[in-house]
């Protein structure tokens, strides 16, 4: 179902306040919550995918080389992938 | 074809469920809903129909387990009383508000305290707001009939919304009266199956139940008092089909002897049967007395009780049910704000009865009317009375 | 190069372990639970271990505010929510629903598994009765609570799952209190009293560990009972980028241990270096236990120390059953 005219007449309600779109929270970019965002070092990076794994917005992801980032549309700069990589191959840096 | 057969209310009404081949049952043990929780259970232990029965441990468990099965696209029956009821009271305008079409069969009680096990409406009439459509029921028949007819109303696709059933507590279901069971076959043709407008499934997942703020409040419930009023019509249709397949009639409000009648009463459940003896006594005595029967509470039929009442010099109307430091009963409330806008309309006097069980005898609803008779249009001093409350 | 105590140089394939989760995302970007909170990655990696084939029904709560703001929706998997005290309840619903239509033929013919969760107010307060009739009553479904001891979505306020010390804005240290006077109840006990297949405490700090025990508990039939421990930054004001730590710490100190009860049989599945870490290790770090005195601080150690004794001791003894 494609994403309607909001804010929504009474009469489009969806019945139940039933949302047929799954995931369309990603409408809502939290990336503007952010302060500092997360920077990879690829050189120190071993490609484990801890970072991704703790991730609580799910917004780290690998890439086709193999090395990961962060979606910025999303992330909150928590650092908690800073803060567990072992390797250090990532930094937390002020928003420019 | 339909069976005609001697059968004790509440068990009629468990096997008018399966009529409608119910999925899911939940439901918790309660005085005196408790017959239709066992003779579901026995219909589904018997394997009569493919269904699961839930022994929940509470009434409020009754109706979250009966939303998550409506929820999955299952038709769900629940049945309880009063204390049971309000127990579940968080959860009814959730079921509504989510519009999943659960029927449930409520043996009225009073409500604690102090505790009474006994019949009156105390139990119902908290829940008016929860967005339910609600039926009562004068006889063991009516119990059956709205039954079947309450998982088709719910279940259209206009409507979407649960229906409770209003059966008084032993007055009612307790007893064993002769009534026609519908044949399975008619009720097949009459109720297709359940066709839902979201499930909860992995093929097509969908969020239920989801958090709505001041941007969409308003108009979630703009949509559901509009899915409210707007059942109305499918409910006239669908006493219309069940006249025709079933051969009985069924209105909002039915009349009894309501032509000619200068004094009009008011009853809902069970009471219209003894009142309408006392409606043939009182015109043998000449007195133009007529019967209203209210078989629709929710969605209020507005236009049905303004016809009904046209011509009445007085309405006298009954509640079984006290909204305390308010208009007296809730009914009577109702009806009297219904007919404020008429031109016309006649005096208005409201008579609290049966509270906790209390017998109504012919006697006593012909003392209502012929005290109401005598004092004609002259006001009264109460908005309201305890109909035989002993005084100091 | 100083590393986390949960990871092993020796053992790669946990190392890399990652790479084999599901990649999907069923709880997804855009929610809107605060800045590094461990309930949001607990429910995330909950969902990856599930797969799509779940029905999550969400207590009240923080998951239920944040993930699902008319109209618009985190969740991927099919998911409902009702009120605050009957996920357990609606959950036991969808699987009897699921159930008898899929016996008829209404529905696909395959293994769907009805979740419910909540947190610690929804499971261990206001829910538990709802959980143990549920439990109780043998349905094939999984209850998770992501307990992060306290009313987080109400402003921090006590629930039985509070522990001994914190001060939360129902139970505020003050001057003649040390903030909340109880011990946390505990709920995976209760559980395993109802004879679950399966009952666990795990950790958002041990993801690889926390997902296997999601696994395990969805392949098993009958019902089963996950507790996983959660912080939240918020409401114990710590840094969020300790979230991961915190919860490991709370294991590593012996605060939280990871066990599971498989049959009544008390297993560790992750064991902590010993001597345990001191308590204090894992207090300092977080605000709501800045104002205990040393004296308190002992108080808590010792308990911690009896009570972890005693879980070795189940352990020890229930190693004795499969022989009886």
């Amino acid at each position: 179902m494609a994403a309607k005219k909001w804010p929504e007449n009474w009469q489009n309600v969806n019945r139940g306040c039933v949302v047929f779109r799954p995931g369309s929270a990603g409408d809502y970019h939290t990336g503007s919550w952010r302060a500092q965002q997360p920077v990879w070092d690829n050189v120190k990076c071993i490609k484990c995918g801890l970072c991704y794994i703790v991730c609580p917005e799910g917004c780290i992801s690998e890439g086709s080389d193999g090395y990961y980032s962060a979606d910025l549309d999303y992330c909150k700069g928590c650092g908690i992938c800073t803060h567990e990589c072992w390797p250090r191959a990532i930094k937390m840096v002020e928003e420019g | 074809m339909s069976k005609r057969i001697g059968i004790e209310v509440a068990v009629a009404a468990a096997e008018a469920a399966a009529l409608c081949r119910f999925d899911v049952a939940a439901v918790y043990p309660i005085t005196p809903q408790s017959h239709v929780a066992e003779h579901l259970s026995n219909i589904v232990a018997d394997g009569r129909i493919d269904a699961e029965f839930i022994t929940v441990e509470s009434e409020h468990s009754a109706m979250s387990a009966a939303m998550g099965a409506s929820a999955t696209g299952a038709r769900v029956v629940t049945a309880t009383s009063s204390q049971g009821l309000m127990y579940m009271h968080e959860v009814l305008p959730i079921a509504s508000a989510m519009r999943l079409p659960i029927v449930m069969a409520i043996a009225n009680r009073a409500v604690s305290g102090p505790l009474n096990i006994l019949n009156d409406h105390s139990d119902i009439m908290p829940q008016r707001d929860s967005g339910w459509i609600s039926l009562f029921a004068e006889n063991g028949q009516e119990v059956v009939d709205m039954m079947i007819q309450a998982f088709k109303i719910a279940e259209h696709r206009d409507v979407q919304l649960p229906v409770n059933v209003n059966i008084d507590g032993f007055q009612l279901t307790h007893m064993v009266e002769p009534l026609e069971m519908p044949d399975q076959k008619e009720v097949d043709k009459f109720l297709p199956p359940y066709k839902p407008y979201a499930t909860l499934h992995p093929d097509k997942p969908v969020s239920m139940g989801t958090f709505a703020m001041n941007d969409v409040y308003t108009e979630v419930m703009k949509a559901k008092d509009a899915a409210l009023v707007n059942s109305k019509e499918v409910i006239l249709a669908v006493w219309k089909e069940w006249e025709k397949r079933f051969g009985r009639a069924y209105e909002p409000i039915e009349g009894y002897r309501v032509k000619g009648a200068e004094i009009l009463m008011l009853t809902m459940g069970s009471m219209g049967e003894t009142a309408a003896v006392a409606i043939d006594e009182l015109r043998k005595k000449g007195i133009p007395a007529g019967l209203l029967k209210m078989k629709l509470w929710r969605p209020f039929p507005f236009d049905e009780l303004k016809k009904a009442v046209k011509g009445a010099k007085t309405l006298i109307v009954t509640d079984r049910a006290v909204s305390f430091g308010g208009p007296g009963g809730p009914v009577a409330g109702e009806v009297r704000s219904a007919l404020y806008d008429q031109p016309t309309r006649p005096a208005i006097i409201n008579e609290i009865i049966g509270l906790g069980g209390r017998d109504m005898m012919v006697e006593h609803f012909m003392e209502i009317v012929m005290k109401a008779a005598k004092a004609g249009r002259k006001k009264r001093k109460e908005a309201y009375e305890f109909y035989g409350v002993r005084e100091a | 190069m100083s590393m986390p105590s949960n990871f092993k140089l020796v053992e790669n394939f946990d190392l890399y372990a990652p790479k084999l989760t599901d990649r999907e995302e069923y709880f997804c970007p855009g929610h809107r639970a605060c800045q590094g909170c461990g309930e949001a990655l607990a429910v995330r990696l909950m969902c990856k271990a599930l797969g799509k084939d779940t029905v999550v029904t969400n207590a009240t709560g923080c998951m239920e505010i944040v993930g699902s703001l008319y109209p618009t929706t985190a969740w991927k998997v099919p998911w409902i929510h009702v009120a605050f005290p009957n996920a357990a309840a609606v959950a036991s619903g969808v699987e009897a629903g699921l159930k008898a239509l899929r016996r008829q033929g209404k529905i696909a013919d395959r293994d769907v598994k009805s979740v419910g969760i909540g947190g610690d107010g929804a499971t261990m307060d206001i829910g538990i009765q709802a959980l143990s009739g549920a439990m109780e009553r043998g349905h094939d479904m999984l209850y998770v609570c992501f307990d992060n001891e306290a009313y987080m979505n109400t402003g921090i306020q006590r629930s039985s799952a509070t522990p001994f010390g914190a001060s939360t804005t129902t139970a505020p240290a003050g001057k003649v209190s040390i903030g909340n006077k109880t011990w946390k109840k505990n709920l995976p006990e209760i559980m395993v009293a109802h004879n679950l297949a399966y009952v666990a405490t795990a950790s958002h700090g041990y993801p690889l560990d926390f997902m296997n025990k999601v696994k395990k508990a969805r392949s098993l039939k009958g019902p089963s009972y996950i507790h996983c421990f959660t912080v939240c930054p918020t409401g114990w004001r710590s840094a969020s980028e300790i979230t991961m730590k915190l919860a490991r710490l709370a294991t590593e100190t012996g605060i939280f241990p990871l066990y599971e009860v498989e049959n009544g049989k008390y297993r560790m599945t992750v064991e902590p270096r010993t001597p345990l870490r001191p308590v204090e290790d894992y207090l300092k770090l977080q605000g709501r236990f800045r104002h205990l005195p040393p004296d308190q601080i002992k108080v808590i150690q010792d308990r911690v120390n009896m009570e972890y004794r005693k879980l070795l001791n189940k352990v020890e003894h229930s190693k004795s059953w499969s022989e009886m």
